[in-house]
């Protein structure tokens, strides 16, 4: 298991690695000039000068990079351009709402997509299977924006029963940030759905075909018992793969739903600092993705051979 | 024993050429609902984008005395903030979609085609190499490394094709690759090489030809992505720039406007992006289960 972490940990150091590269060069180096970037093209050249010492983009790509990441490995993420100051603290937060946001998501999909996977498996084939498939299927590749204005029609505009805007008036308690985060999770949740009872159901059809859920019944044990007790357990093991993998779509999704919804997360802050070229924000931000991502999934990794004896034993061998 | 002494499946293999296996694929496909459903869907929208002018006002004419008129006889679809007629904008907004879209996935299918087979058939040390940058793109979700593409090359139509085409490669090349790598113990490759066969001529012409069903499959399910993006890299500021009609961001122009019940200047745009989407997710899905059938 030891062996096996660190392995991946190497692996997720050099794709972090390599992620940098690419962000790195596709803020700096693409654009051109950012000093002339952010001025725009009326700017004095002298006044662009002045900017691109102070930003320090006067220097040769490589002393920059090697700048770049001696300050990222020290924990200092750098200046924002567009707010002066530092990137962390703003990033911190940001990324803090977001967690909040994909929390509120997860809290809703998980639940429900299992219980769709499973409810289809046991009708395999019937209509109860057909409906929910297919709105699984309808729900993944229908774009947030789409869901996210049919909602804000109904809910917010027709129905008046919930807030359109996610930002919660200052000093609210959990359950009013809950409640002004509902209609932002519901076009995550959406998509996530059909991923996760696809697997959900897949992973039951699958154990309840097998032998041991044959001599499960055959040795008399009650149905409910039977599903709980030996199929739940095998069939949900390739749904936790599924959820952590889902992550970094979720991520992407945010960019989308938060600026959709006026909320200050990390997806609005990648957005607000590509349209304004605020590259060091942009970098961190990403590069705060990527890592989230890795992390993600190396977790689902490790609990998916945690909770599945087969691979927990020969990890022990 | 004869062919015709045999079950219908068996006959049908035994005879079958490249002909009949095309002719099987079309006759599954078209007996599918799905298909029929899509082709029409997407039809539809094909026929907007090229005579939709034709039909409809004009999508750019603003009339500052009709502005936020709600659907009417007049403008079926009411009218957005500039007086604009939402019908027309819905209907030739199909335009920049059916170009970039198709466009994006095709440059995402050809580079990743190429890149997929270069690592399946060498594998070692350039597969290894390419699979890490694989995986730094994966790690990143299509709208950020969209994003990035964009602020670093401009926002236009143009940048919007290539970055997504970019952004598709590695996606498509792991499809590929995983195709090629069963392909390349087989003994007509071995045989093209016993015969002296140059690498490129093997690749693209041998086993080309016999991973085309997964691409075909990989192209109608990257078709989806494709719109699934645009529109939401559209509805953030970074495609086709105003007056030009747009789903995405006539959506984003006007959604400000819902507060004060102009519900028909996004809802109908919306409705089309997920007819559109819908339509080619029913395509892909059914593309896929007639080649599985075949």
């Amino acid at each position: 298991m030891a062996g096996f972490v660190l392995k991946r940990l190497g692996l997720g150091l050099i794709t972090l690695w390599l992620l940098s590269l690419l962000v790195f060069f596709a803020g700096q180096v693409l654009p051109g000039d950012p000093a002339r970037a952010i001025l725009g093209p009326l700017a004095a050249p002298s006044a662009v000068a002045a900017l691109a010492r102070q930003l320090g983009t006067n220097q040769p790509v490589i002393d920059q990079y090697g700048t770049w990441v001696g300050h990222l490995l020290t924990g200092n993420l750098g200046t924002s351009y567009q707010y002066q100051a530092p990137i962390a603290p703003l990033l911190g937060k940001a990324l803090g709402n977001s967690l909040e946001l994909a929390l509120v998501a997860f809290v809703m999909v998980v639940p429900i997509g299992i219980l769709g996977g499973v409810i289809a498996a046991l009708n395999v084939g019937r209509r109860v299977d057909r409906v929910i498939s297919v709105f699984g299927l309808s729900a993944t590749v229908i774009p947030e924006v789409v869901s996210g204005i049919v909602l804000i029609l109904v809910f917010g505009l027709w129905l008046n029963v919930l807030p359109i805007q996610a930002a919660w008036p200052p000093g609210a308690g959990l359950g009013t940030q809950i409640y002004h985060l509902i209609m932002p999770a519901i076009p995550l949740a959406l998509i996530l759905f059909g991923y996760i009872q696809q697997m959900a159901r897949a992973g039951t059809v699958e154990a309840l075909a097998s032998d041991y859920a044959r001599t499960a019944t055959l040795k008399g044990l009650p149905r409910g018992v039977m599903i709980r007790r030996h199929i739940l357990r095998n069939s949900l093991l390739p749904t936790i793969t599924v959820i952590a993998t889902q992550t970094g779509y979720l991520i992407g999704g945010l960019v989308l739903v938060e600026t959709l919804f006026h909320y200050q997360g990390i997806g609005t802050l990648i957005y607000n600092a590509a349209t304004s070229k605020d590259f060091p924000m942009l970098e961190a931000g990403v590069l705060v993705i990527g890592a989230a991502y890795m992390v993600a999934t190396l977790a689902a990794d490790m609990l998916y051979t945690l909770l599945n004896p087969r691979l927990r034993l020969r990890g022990v061998e | 024993m004869s062919i015709e002494a045999l079950p219908v499946e068996s006959r049908a293999a035994l005879s079958a050429g490249a002909g009949d296996l095309r002719r099987q694929f079309l006759r599954d496909l078209v007996h599918q609902k799905a298909f029929m459903i899509g082709a029409t869907v997407l039809g539809f929208w094909v026929l907007a984008a090229i005579f939709g002018t034709l039909v409809v006002q004009d999508p750019l004419a603003q009339n500052l005395s009709a502005i936020n008129q709600a659907p009417s006889a007049s403008h079926l679809f009411g009218t957005d903030q500039l007086g604009r007629d939402v019908l027309a904008r819905v209907i030739v907004g199909s335009r920049s979609i059916l170009v970039t879209a198709p466009l994006a996935t095709l440059i995402g299918t050809v580079l990743g085609t190429v890149v997929g087979l270069s690592m399946g058939y060498f594998r070692g040390i350039v597969d290894d190499i390419l699979g890490r940058f694989v995986e730094a793109f994966l790690a990143l979700p299509l709208v950020v490394t969209g994003i990035i593409g964009i602020v670093a090359l401009g926002a236009s139509d143009t940048t919007l094709i290539i970055v997504i085409g970019i952004v598709f490669t590695p996606l498509i090349a792991r499809t590929v690759r995983a195709a090629v790598l069963v392909e390349r113990d087989l003994d007509y490759v071995a045989a093209a090489r016993l015969r002296g066969e140059r690498s490129l001529y093997i690749m693209f012409v041998e086993i080309l030809p016999n991973v085309l069903a997964p691409i075909t499959v990989e192209f109608t399910v990257r078709l989806g992505y494709a719109v699934f993006t645009i529109v939401t890299l559209s509805f953030l500021g970074f495609g086709l720039q105003p007056p030009t009609p747009n789903w995405g961001y006539d959506i984003s122009a006007n959604v400000g406007a819902v507060t004060a019940g102009y519900w028909w200047e996004v809802l109908f745009a919306a409705v089309a992006v997920a007819t559109l989407v819908i339509g080619v997710n029913m395509l892909a899905s059914s593309i896929e289960s007639a080649l599985d059938a075949s």
